[in-house]
């Protein structure tokens, strides 16, 4: 069974964050990394292949040409191919636009299951899996809190507003997986060392047979107007506790707004 | 404006958000027609919150709360009768709907929504971005335009509307029927709802280990308020599911949250920001959840909680 899991590399969450203010496109030029959420899609496609479900796990991407250096990460995680789709073409990609691109790329790779992580965390974008998988016209569940893949279906316990759901679909299948399901691995020192030589591929949209109308701002459907700093949410207090001695700040706190 | 709103039911009932939608739409103006899916029981009851047409699609394939066959519906109701607009309110189940139902539009769909009206005619919503420190408008360049709101965004507003109910023909693809419900969750109910409660004390994988949850359990009992907990703790199997506050489990509001060893993802966050005064109790200086409480203290839960617990049941008694 070949697994596809579709990462993105975002900013670092440790990195202050902007958005351009001509593009209003989100600065991309700082530190990077692999959106942790994703690393959870990753984990659970490795577990399976530890299992001796999965026999390759490849990692298909979107994003700058720099975006290799963190699917390099992958790579050291245990992933055993790397997918990168990278066209300035693509810039500036919304749901429809960047659904229409990666569509192309797990097509092209034909993978039984196809993995994904439950947002972006930069966009908090929640929605990827469910665009790829009508246009590939594949089963999909979403938030899944538990994997179990066996008898060429996929059987994912999923949670909903109202509690779990036990859902079953036929391979191949689209699945995005919740932060919860797992606890991603760190890289070994020989996983990190081992990274580079794996197969690292970067396409263009012609390479993928996607018409430029179809990617970029010229495919998507949505714009960004203006942006404005939020709304107050009035001031807040920071204290350092030393040995439990805020317990009496916190109440003296309380008792001020009446709360205790 | 000719707008569809996605009417997401529970056991027969409209969803509170997807009322509070469909009262928003009606306010924007213009020809509003709700969906809903299932037999329809509560389709008559639509217009009080501003439908002036109600659609029902009914068929065995859309018993269970699947994405897939529903997108199948609304792409041919959105073709046959050309509705420029369909507004969702976000769960799980309408962010997958609306998302494949993008795609398959060649639409756009803008997400998160706290707020949509019309400027010079053109629909903007407004979408908070990176953590909530900036707001975006956001407006679509082709029609139909979709819109996921956020949960919580817009209030229910009762009328005396009427609506007419029409049942529509259903067809569904063979391949949107692939995946299967085999068991359905059914929520538990008893014990006070968290929704309710006027305090909040909360407890997150910081607690360390489940035994830990007693002392939320003790500030929560003398502050004579309910317990709550995170996604991460509930999946462990830590506390049940029916405290879970978050994006997939209860959205809650109470005067004072008190959040224990939470970091603030945003899953959690989406649950629990209505809040009137947060309180967190966090040993990490730059979990997230420090941007968005009224009171953060940096420090240990083990030590403060107990001792907090011990000074509101001494200014109590």
């Amino acid at each position: 069974m070949k697994v596809a899991v579709c990462m993105k590399e975002v900013p670092d969450a440790a990195a202050a964050k902007r958005l351009d203010p001509q593009t209003f496109r989100l600065d991309r030029r700082g530190e990077s990394s692999l959106n942790a959420f994703d690393t959870n899609a990753l984990e659970e496609a490795l577990r399976l292949r530890d299992a001796g479900a999965a026999t390759e796990v490849v990692v298909v991407s979107m994003g700058p040409a720099r975006a290799m250096d963190s699917l390099r990460k992958a790579l050291a995680m245990g992933a055993d191919r790397a997918l990168l789709v990278s066209d300035e073409a693509a810039a500036g990609s919304d749901l429809v636009a960047t659904s229409a691109v990666l569509a192309k790329a797990v097509e092209r790779e034909a993978p039984d299951l196809v993995l994904f992580g439950q947002q972006a965390g930069d966009s908090d974008g929640a929605v990827l899996w469910a665009a790829v998988a009508d246009r590939l016209r594949l089963p999909m569940v979403s938030q899944a809190a538990s994997l179990e893949v066996a008898g060429g279906k996929a059987r994912v316990k999923r949670q909903t507003e109202h509690g779990y759901d036990l859902i079953e679909a036929p391979l191949p299948c689209v699945v995005a997986v919740s932060d919860a399901i797992n606890e991603p691995r760190y890289p070994s020192l020989k996983g990190i060392m081992g990274a580079k030589s794996k197969p690292q591929e970067t396409l263009s949209l012609a390479d993928l047979g996607v018409a430029p109308g179809d990617a970029g701002e010229a495919g998507s459907r949505t714009e960004v107007y203006a942006l404005a700093p939020p709304p107050p949410r009035g001031e807040s207090q920071k204290l350092v506790d030393d040995g439990g001695n805020s317990a009496e700040k916190i109440l003296a706190y309380l008792v001020e707004k009446k709360l205790a | 404006m000719s707008i569809l709103v996605y009417v997401e039911t529970y056991d027969g009932e409209p969803q509170r958000n997807s009322l509070g939608v469909l009262s928003r739409a009606s306010r924007l103006g213009g020809d509003v027609t709700a969906l809903v899916f299932g037999s329809g029981e509560a389709a008559g009851t639509l217009g009080r919150y501003g439908a002036r047409r109600v659609l029902v699609a009914d068929d065995p394939a859309l018993a269970a709360p699947l994405p897939q066959p529903r997108v199948d519906v609304l792409a041919r109701l959105v073709a046959e009768r050309g509705f420029d607009t369909v507004l969702f309110a976000a769960s799980v189940l309408a962010s997958d709907v609306a998302a494949a139902l993008a795609a398959r539009l060649d639409a756009g769909l803008n997400w998160d929504l706290t707020d949509l009206e019309l400027r010079e005619g053109r629909l903007v919503g407004k979408r908070p971005a990176l953590g909530d420190s900036v707001v975006a408008d956001v407006g679509w360049t082709s029609t139909p335009r979709l819109a996921l709101v956020r949960s919580g965004a817009f209030e229910p507003v009762e009328t005396d509307g009427e609506a007419d109910v029409e049942r529509v023909a259903v067809e569904i693809e063979a391949w949107s029927c692939r995946a299967v419900m085999l068991e359905q969750a059914h929520e538990e109910s008893g014990g006070p709802s968290i929704e309710e409660a006027d305090v909040i004390v909360a407890g997150g994988r910081g607690l360390g280990k489940p035994e830990n949850f007693a002392l939320v359990e003790e500030l929560a009992k003398a502050l004579g308020g309910a317990v709550a907990a995170t996604r991460a703790v509930v999946d462990a199997g830590w506390y049940p599911y029916s405290t879970q506050v978050g994006q997939t489990g209860r959205v809650v509001s109470p005067k004072l949250y008190i959040a224990c060893g939470i970091s603030g993802a945003i899953q959690h966050k989406v649950g629990m920001q209505g809040s009137g005064v947060i309180v967190a109790v966090n040993k990490d200086p730059n979990a997230p959840i420090f941007e968005f409480c009224d009171l953060g203290v940096v420090g240990d839960l083990h030590e403060i909680v107990p001792k907090l617990t011990e000074l509101v049941r001494q200014r109590r008694s």
